[in-house]
């Protein structure tokens, strides 16, 4: 309960009760007013219609016949609850059940409010009484009222409910409150809880769901799918860094090695050119493969600047065959396309052609005899671009890892190649909302690049169009 | 040739002017955009090397103001953006070329080199016993018809247009296939290995050259 004070949430709370209190005090106040004027209106409306009543008695019956009834009334009723009285012009009481006219109350016709004695016995108390005068033909007058007290223990008796109920009102307010408050907060806390953990080092905590769906389910879940995509980041990254360490300084050991040598060996102009030459050579592997690493990472952090168009993925496919064909024949391998006449997709040209570059370099690279076969086709919603080998192929329960920065087999270790070439075909994949897997061939390899396909009128309008697409995108997103 | 250099980093101004000095061209070095934009005013020059990211003035603004003011030496903008949308605004606001940092030297001076003898506008090129005819497309040496496929002779007629120039890899895939990517593989070796084949074989003299350490290079002897 202190620490429900110290919380936000106690504003929450407050903001409850009020709007709750207000609400209930509105429907009691109205309820109030509403019942206290119909009773007062009620009681005007009989006493106006006895007043009526009785004059047409005295108009129809004279004075003796409105006396007749009058006595008739008073002595019909079981209890005091109407007040007659009759009197000449000097006030002398003809008829009727007071005894006197009310002192000091006034003569003319209209409404007043005077005390009668209590009707139950009670001597020394006093009723009000609320009355109409009505001024008879020949100086009569009549006066009609109410004994007020039923409708006074109704008041009173409302009063006291209505008292109650502001009592039940608040006390179920501060409850509600509470138990809202509490509710939510405890769902806050649990969040908090776990996140403060997640910050001491515990990264594989998660919050539990309770499964009602609600938004702070949905909450939790974002939160738990957060961190789940953080951990995998995390893991991504430090498997990353350990094969840079360890990729990189196999390289950097043998160059520093070979000058090392050089500097002990008898100088000689040719023999520095040459040490240098390696260096060079060398050097030129470590940058390259930075610049992989680099292409990888800002295609994956999805960062590029280059926004994506709707492309030709056939057309693409057929430049990069045309690329590598002579490459394939030089190793005897035949490179067959085949392709649907165009495969519109939203990409990034330059991407999408390194990708489809690296599949076809791992493909001739890894195949000792037979033929790579690039086919792209539009399966429904998806653009497939398969890359077949013959090659050897890879087992089942490693091809997905090759798809890792580094990552490379052991029996291709002896191949150039940086073990970067999937990654970035995957980080591409990936960045157009697609994927890349491998599959058996049976035999060989099938690399397998899938792109949601777009539609073949956007790849229409955008050939149609004057001028470069990427300058033309830049200007309208800048 | 006379060559002004914009760039701001110390350590690559000394690399780009140490190895155009050594290759025989005298250098100016200018070390932000203003001073840059000065020099490129008052003096002549072959062709200017302009750092895209500089203090005071950026690269882009200098050949944006210098192609304004009607100046058309070459440009050759250097950056560590590799971006293909990069090049494209690099080359809209003026830039001849764009060549992308780290860079080898044998790189920088074979763009370097393309860029102040471009290509002919005639439609024959000749290189010794080696003619091309661009109407017709037709290839023939010493007389002798030569069959080309489409991608062969726009390979062929890049290197007779920059005859005696070296022309590196990267450049033939930039202006050949027009493209950007990392063939990862000796992918140009093969299709110049091809191209050979065609147009050396079988005569005394080979035309095309490789030059160790750099690419390849069109020429008579």
């Amino acid at each position: 309960m202190l620490r429900l004070l110290r919380t936000n949430a106690l504003r929450l709370a407050a903001v409850y009760f009020a709007l709750f209190a207000v609400s209930v005090l509105a429907l009691l106040g109205f309820v109030y007013f509403s019942f206290a004027g119909f009773v007062e209106r009620q009681t005007e409306a009989i006493i106006r219609a006895e007043i009526r009543g009785l004059a047409d008695q005295y108009e129809q019956g004279g004075l003796g016949g409105l006396i007749d009834t009058i006595h008739a009334r008073v002595s019909g009723q079981q209890v005091r609850a109407t007040l007659y009285l009759v009197t000449d012009e000097r006030l002398e009481p003809l008829a009727g059940n007071l005894t006197g006219w009310p002192r000091a109350e006034s003569l003319r016709p209209g409404w007043i409010k005077f005390p009668v004695e209590a009707r139950d016995g009670r001597t020394s108390e006093t009723d009000t009484a609320l009355a109409s005068v009505f001024v008879l033909s020949g100086g009569y007058r009549l006066l009609v009222g109410r004994d007020l007290s039923d409708a006074e223990a109704f008041r009173a008796r409302m009063n006291q409910t209505l008292v109650w109920a502001g009592w039940l009102t608040f006390a179920l307010g501060i409850t509600g409150a509470v138990v809202m408050t509490r509710n939510m907060l405890r769902r806050v806390d649990t969040l908090n809880r776990t996140s403060e953990r997640i910050i001491r080092g515990e990264l594989s905590q998660r919050v539990p769901l309770n499964g009602s769906g609600d938004e702070f389910d949905q909450l939790a879940a974002n939160f738990n799918a957060m961190l789940d995509r953080i951990e995998q980041l995390l893991t991504g990254m430090r498997h990353v860094t350990d094969n840079i360490a360890h990729d990189l300084r196999t390289p950097l050991a043998r160059m520093r090695a070979r000058m090392e040598v050089a500097l002990l060996e008898r100088p000689t102009a040719t023999r520095y050119v040459k040490t240098l030459r390696d260096t060079i050579h060398d050097a030129d592997h470590l940058l390259a493969t930075f610049n992989a690493l680099l292409s990888i990472a800002t295609v994956e952090a999805g960062a590029r600047r280059d926004p994506l168009v709707a492309i030709d993925l056939a057309k693409i496919a057929r430049s990069m065959a045309e690329l590598y064909e002579p490459v394939a024949e030089e190793k005897g391998l035949t490179l067959t396309v085949s392709s649907d006449a165009a495969v519109s997709v939203r990409g990034n040209l330059h991407l999408l052609s390194q990708a489809i570059a690296n599949l076809l370099d791992n493909a001739i690279k890894y195949t000792p005899s037979g033929g790579v076969t690039l086919s792209v086709r539009r399966d429904r919603a998806a653009a497939r671009l398969e890359v077949a080998d013959s090659g050897p192929g890879i087992p089942p329960d490693q091809r997905e890892a090759v798809f890792n920065r580094f990552v490379r087999l052991e029996a291709s270790r002896s191949m150039p190649g940086n073990g970067l070439g999937l990654s970035l075909v995957r980080a591409v994949a990936k960045l157009h909302s697609g994927d890349v897997w491998l599959e058996d061939n049976n035999p060989g390899l099938k690399a397998v690049l899938s792109l949601p396909a777009s539609d073949e009128r956007a790849l229409a309008r955008e050939a149609a169009m004057p001028e470069r697409p990427v300058a033309k995108a830049r200007r309208l997103s800048g | 040739m006379r060559i002004l250099v914009v760039e701001d980093d110390a350590e690559a101004a000394a690399y780009v002017v140490k190895g155009l000095t050594e290759s025989g061209h005298s250098v100016d070095l200018a070390v932000d955009g203003y001073d840059g934009l000065e020099r490129a005013k008052r003096a002549s020059f072959d062709v200017m090397i302009i750092d895209r990211m500089l203090p005071e003035l950026d690269g882009l603004s200098i050949i944006t103001s210098l192609r304004g003011a009607g100046n058309n030496t070459p440009v050759l903008v250097l950056s560590a953006l590799s971006e293909v949308s990069d090049r494209v605004e690099g080359l809209s606001a003026g830039g001849d070329d764009y060549l992308v940092k780290p860079f080898a030297l044998s790189e920088l001076l074979a763009r370097l080199s393309a860029l102040t003898r471009r290509g002919s506008l005639a439609s024959r090129l000749n290189v010794a016993d080696l003619e091309m005819d661009l109407l017709s497309r037709t290839v023939t040496r010493a007389g002798r018809p030569i069959d080309l496929l489409p991608r062969e002779f726009r390979l062929l007629e890049y290197l007779m247009r920059h005859a005696g120039q070296v022309l590196t890899r990267t450049m033939l895939l930039e202006k050949v296939w027009d493209s950007h990517v990392d063939p990862q593989t000796n992918v140009i070796d093969v299709h110049v290995g091809r191209l050979r084949q065609k147009i050396d074989r079988g005569f005394a003299t080979p035309l095309l050259h490789t030059v160790r350490g750099a690419g390849y290079c069109l020429r008579a002897v």
